[in-house]
């Protein structure tokens, strides 16, 4: 998606600001929220029960059958092998029909609990996959995970905004220097790259050619160890310099976008006219008028990043939510996938809240509530 | 937004320069699909993913042209067939023979060779193969009986240098070399200098001849497996890149454009219904929109992709379910304007069908608007699929970019230094995106008055 193009789709989203008082919008976007997070939770939960239900299932059969093994003298006790194995299949169908599982996946009751519960954030154990201290509870593999993520892209934006805007301010400023046309033509390269085949690039350059970084982002010390934060560290530069490179350059445009226009206003003409420098009234005075779409527009671009997260992050093999995505989708982790999803929707959707409330209170028009 | 004429969008559209830059990078990756859809072997697509067809191909293979960069040449890749080949009288000897003439020019030995050959003869002949080299020295490699056939029979087989009746052959003639030959391989003793042990350069003639039994030789090639091939190397599954990279144009471009066009009309249809209907029907539909605007793409297309379908044309749809709902937005806020025009108006008191009024009155001013949206749109869509193909999710039974770097990713290219694997393919990818931004922003700088400065 172009830089422009999202601006310009955010703008339009927000017009609902001037039709509507700032509660009811306030209380509508709550509202339409929280129905996509629930939709997100059926469709997730629609697209993969069928196969979830025959995961559960035979996890119940082999439960039973194991407890039924380490029962000493169970099995002696009957005379014929069917009548064993009727014995079994009354235990299995028994447990089934306790857990609930004797209706189909798609029944109201059943999706109707499995909603409630991960409305709760009781997402249930993994399949296959565990967390780093060996939990398999899928709410202790996504907190393990989902700092990590936070981190390494939290990180990327701020540095990416700051350049950005310090870019942005710069070239929109002067319309047609050199550092303008620089600054646009790469916004306009880099955003046609994909994020991932930079990272592939740089990991061939600095951990191939130059053997600076690792290939692979996973710290080598285990997560106890004193160095382990440093480690992080270390393994984090090349996916961050990743991201900074791919990222700065549509965000010095959006930023330029702006101060182009800021900089016709009068009360700019004006202070030029008066003899105060450049630099000042860039800095000081533009700057402000173009903070708040630029402050919606990277609650939103912090959302963006987190779904291209998974991607990135399997490139580099950083141990984050991405990564987690990807691996339970090989080896279809259910409880990890309905998990993972929850989670980057809900993240999804709070930044998205975040630009329009942040949108709302930049703009005086709706906070008199004219 | 005031509505400028398509014919007018063209005009404006080639008379500036980032457009006209776009339509030439984008005529250009036109061309080259129309070429490899007339040229390169429809059976290179099928077989893409079928490891037995690329047997002949060297394995991670440099591209040719870096030996232009480098002092020491690498060993190219040949896969020769015989310069010439006699059928002699049936008393004569040999009753068949063929030979093969490679100029050896570079400073490192070959991986090895590979005679690869059927015969068809009746009796029990003997096939033998020697080589002429540089230095003027002839070394006998093959001597072998082929299996006794009085009724005539069709015989096929390769001969590798690792094979060890031969290794021990060139054992044997180890008195021509002033070293010890015992512990080298094949390819070694045979491109080896007799004193120095080093490559030898020059031309060397492989010779092959039937004996003894009347039959011919057909389909037969000489493999000189070397680790540079073709212009853009080859990969870890012996796969030519160029044809990968090739057959990926079109599929970018169908992919791009059909997303694009797909949710750009599905869009605009819908956002004008809702804005022309207005009332609760608008209500609800933008309610809809707004949710699937709020949902988080990417996760939802990968659980589509693991559990409905990863068929291209499916994917292809996953992809305008995501792609549809911004231009939705504009177009309804478009069409609320134009309701109120007079023409509208008077088409409604004529009489005229909904419908009618949408198609004829509403969607063609908005066609200038949904050009632009299509060329905005392109990149996304390819570098989704690209990413979704990335992360192994792709059709594999089509050669894409994504699937290129998927593979690449999978042999761990990047860390391996494997650049031609990796570089070509992203290449392709921001070129295709590249064309379609320049095309879009210069479009958007025509029908968006407001961008225009």
């Amino acid at each position: 998606m172009t830089a422009v193009g999202s601006v310009i789709r955010f703008y339009s989203n927000s017009t609902a600001f001037y039709t509507m008082g700032l509660k009811r919008y306030v209380a509508s976007r709550i509202a339409t929220l929280f129905g996509v997070l629930l939709v997100t939770l059926l469709l997730t939960i629609a697209l993969v029960g069928s196969n979830m239900d025959t995961i559960l299932k035979q996890g119940v059969a082999v439960q039973v059958r194991q407890e039924i093994s380490d029962t000493p003298g169970l099995a002696e006790g009957f005379e014929t092998v069917e009548a064993f194995e009727e014995y079994v299949q009354d235990q299995i169908d028994r447990r089934t029909t306790e857990l609930g599982l004797d209706e189909p996946w798609h029944s109201p009751g059943r999706i109707g609990l499995a909603m409630y519960k991960i409305l709760l954030l009781d997402f249930g154990h993994a399949t296959f996959l565990t967390s780093d201290s060996g939990s398999s509870a899928v709410g202790d593999i996504i907190s393990e995970k989902l700092p990590k993520t936070i981190l390494l892209f939290t990180t990327a934006t701020i540095i990416i905004s700051i350049v950005g805007i310090f870019l942005g301010a710069l070239s929109g400023s002067r319309v047609g220097s050199v550092a303008d046309r620089i600054t646009s033509s790469f916004a306009v390269v880099s955003s046609s790259f994909p994020v991932w085949w930079v990272g592939m690039l740089l990991i061939v350059l600095f951990a191939f050619v130059w053997q600076l970084f690792p290939a692979r982002a996973t710290p080598t010390v285990p997560i106890d160890d004193p160095s382990y934060i440093a480690s992080l560290l270390y393994h984090m530069t090349l996916p961050l310099i990743t991201l900074v490179l791919i990222g700065f350059g549509s965000w010095a445009y959006i930023v330029r976008n702006f101060m182009v226009g800021v900089m016709q206003d009068d009360f700019i003409v004006a202070k030029r006219a008066m003899g105060i420098p450049r630099g000042r009234i860039v800095y000081r005075h533009a700057i402000k008028n173009v903070a708040p779409p630029i402050v919606t527009i990277l609650a939103l671009s912090i959302s963006g990043s987190l779904g291209g997260a998974i991607i990135t992050e399997a490139v580099f093999d950083w141990p984050g939510m991405g990564r987690l995505y990807f691996e339970a989708i090989t080896v279809l982790d259910l409880p990890v996938i309905i998990g993972a999803t929850y989670v980057l929707t809900a993240f999804f959707l709070a930044s998205i809240f975040a630009a329009d409330m942040l949108y709302g209170y930049f703009d005086p028009r709706v906070r008199t509530g004219q | 937004m005031s509505s400028i004429p398509t014919a007018q969008l063209w005009r404006e559209l080639t008379g500036s320069r980032m457009g006209l830059t776009g339509l030439l990078i984008l005529s250009g990756l036109v061309a080259l699909s129309l070429l490899t859809l007339a040229a390169v072997p429809y059976d290179t697509f099928r077989e893409w993913t079928n490891p037995n067809s690329w047997l002949e191909y060297p394995k991670s293979a440099v591209p040719v042209w870096v030996n232009l960069l480098l002092v020491e040449d690498i060993p190219e890749h040949m896969i020769l067939t015989p310069a010439h080949s006699e059928n002699v009288a049936p008393s004569a000897i040999p009753t068949y023979s063929e030979a093969f003439a490679l100029d050896y020019t570079y400073d490192d030995f070959p991986g090895g060779f590979i005679y690869e050959y059927t015969a068809e003869y009746t009796g029990s002949p003997l096939l033998e193969m020697s080589v002429t080299r540089p230095d003027g020295l002839q070394l006998e490699l093959v001597s072998a009986a082929l299996p006794s056939a009085p009724a005539g029979t069709l015989h096929s087989e390769k001969i590798f240098s690792t094979d060890a009746q031969l290794h021990k052959n060139l054992v044997l003639q180890s008195g021509m070399f002033a070293y010890d030959t015992v512990g080298l391989s094949s390819e070694r003793i045979v491109f080896g200098d007799a004193d120095s042990g080093q490559p030898l350069k020059g031309r060397y003639v492989f010779i092959v001849g039937m004996y003894g039994a009347e039959g011919s030789i057909s389909d037969s090639t000489l493999i000189i497996d070397g680790k540079a091939f073709g212009m853009v190397g080859t990969d870890e599954m012996r796969r030519d890149l160029a044809v990968g990279l090739l057959w990926g144009t079109p599929m970018a471009l169908f992919i791009g454009l059909a997303v694009a066009i797909g949710s750009v009309a599905a869009g605009l249809i819908y956002g004008v219904y809702a804005g022309y209907r207005g009332g609760i029907t608008e209500e609800s539909m933008m309610r809809l929109n707004d949710i699937v605007y709020a949902l988080p793409a990417l996760p939802f297309l990968i659980i589509l992709a693991v559990t409905l379908s990863n068929s291209i044309f499916v994917m292809v749809g996953f992809l305008m379910i995501f792609g549809w709902v911004g231009i939705a937005k504009v177009s309804r806020s478009m069409a609320l304007q134009i309701k109120t025009r007079g023409y509208v108006e008077a088409a409604q008191l004529m009489g005229q069908k909904n419908r009618v009024i949408m198609f004829r009155h509403i969607i063609p001013q908005l066609l200038p608007y949904a050009f632009a949206s299509v060329a905005i749109s392109v990149p996304a869509a390819i570098t989704t699929e690209a990413g979704l193909s990335f992360l192994g999710l792709g059709d594999p039974a089509f050669p894409t970019w994504g699937t290129i770097l998927y593979d690449a990713n999978t042999f761990g290219a990047a860390a391996r230094g494997l650049w031609w694997w990796i570089v070509p393919p992203g290449m392709m990818i921001a070129l295709t995106g590249l064309a379609f931004v320049f095309i879009g922003n210069a479009m958007d700088a025509i029908v968006n008055p407001r961008l225009r400065r």
